[in-house]
């Protein structure tokens, strides 16, 4: 029998700044292949890699965005955003990207991913994985 | 949060450790030497974890955290050499020091296979490091007891 | 369950030692390392965030408080470890977050 862990990916950092968003997003794609439960939280000033439209052209760096919205494609279902985190920074659940998935269980409805939750919640899911990664 | 169980394949194991047992660690450590203090932290977490007596799984090496596998590091003499002292303490205690290939790619940290692979006209990675995927990063976080992460 | 929290930036420089409190629950330990360790020098504004952490144990890196010259001036009620001490945080809890 082989082992099924709860895997939380911890994002308390802004895109581009520094590079932890991207190589953390590698992460979790190469990581969709191994089959654990896999979660997303995201807060603090990691609220802001959500955030919608992003134009890396005249800055001459990858959009690495579309990653984001390919998710739902590696069965990642479960992206936590901390409310108190997106209303420190002024923005709303309508600043974020629309992230989904396909249920299998529900006929492969199309789905939300993002679950906003208080921070409170938040506690609770850091205390329910198995193994937190932050980068 | 209701788990969704069905895609669940095997036991749910939850990591219940009696004392004095040794525990399987895992290490993983973000940052290049001297840049950040988190190669310092990580080696001396990892020395103090041999002396009890527990497991180290694997070292990890991911974003900066690559530069610490370098072969051509010349710091000061007066100074810990950060390369060297992972390298040794692999070969004493055969650890599993593993640069991640995507990071290392970015930054310039090669092994003699993808020097060719690439085309490059030098290799760089010292003794004791090899170069692998992020699935080992993975594997670490399911085999492991405990992951430790060593960053900014 | 008990966690563990490594926080490694001065509280003075950026959210994160705020943040972790934020999220710790009762029965969990927040060890202080690298620059984290200045957020227990008494009589600074984050010391009083400290004070205010009900439930939770405090304990400072050692090597990292001596480095600092900080031996003598920290906050009473944290527990300075070393690095074994730091490992046995790592065992005897369920597991460590990083907040980085």
């Amino acid at each position: 029998m082989s082992e099924v862990k709860n895997f939380l990916y911890v994002n308390r950092k802004a895109p581009h700044g520094t590079i932890y968003a991207l190589e953390s997003l590698e992460v979790v794609l190469i990581g969709a292949a191994f089959e654990q439960d896999v979660a997303l939280a995201f807060l603090d000033d990691g609220v802001f890699q959500l955030v919608k439209g992003w134009d890396t052209s005249e800055l001459g760096v990858k959009n690495f965005q579309p990653a984001y919205t390919a998710l739902g494609d590696y069965d990642i279902s479960k992206i936590y955003v901390e409310r108190e985190s997106l209303e420190e920074r002024g923005l709303s659940e309508d600043d974020l990207l629309e992230l989904t998935y396909e249920d299998e269980d529900d006929d492969w409805a199309e789905k939300s991913s993002i679950r906003i939750v208080s921070r409170e919640e938040m506690a609770q899911i850091m205390r329910d994985a198995d193994v937190i990664l932050s980068f | 949060m209701p788990a969704n169980n069905k895609k669940r394949r095997g036991c749910i194991v939850k990591q219940q450790l009696a004392g004095d047992e040794p525990v399987k660690l895992g290490i993983v450590v973000l940052e290049g030497p001297y840049q950040h203090e988190a190669a310092d932290t990580a080696y001396n977490f990892a020395v103090a974890a041999l002396e009890k007596g527990h497991e180290i799984f694997r070292i990890f090496f991911y974003h900066d955290g690559v530069n610490n596998a370098t072969r051509l590091m010349v710091p000061p003499q007066d100074d810990r050499h950060i390369q060297q002292r992972w390298s040794e303490l692999a070969e004493k205690h055969n650890l599993d020091l593993v640069v991640c290939v995507a990071a290392a790619q970015r930054r310039g940290i090669m092994d003699e296979e993808e020097q060719k692979r690439h085309g490059k006209d030098a290799n760089n990675i010292a003794p004791g490091f090899r170069i692998s995927g992020l699935g080992q990063l993975i594997e670490a976080g399911i085999q492991c007891d405990r992951l430790v992460f060593f960053g900014d | 369950m008990a966690l563990l929290h490594t926080v490694n930036k001065s509280p003075y420089q950026c959210n994160t030692l705020e943040s972790c409190l934020e999220h710790v629950g009762e029965g969990d330990v927040v060890l202080l390392i690298e620059d984290g360790v200045y957020a227990a020098v008494k009589g600074g504004k984050a010391a009083e965030m400290i004070a205010r952490a009900q439930g939770v144990k405090i304990c400072a890196l050692s090597a990292d408080v001596k480095a600092r010259g900080l031996a003598d001036k920290l906050v009473d009620g944290v527990e300075v470890v070393d690095y074994g001490g730091f490992v046995d945080l790592v065992t005897e809890t369920d597991k460590t977050q990083a907040w980085l």
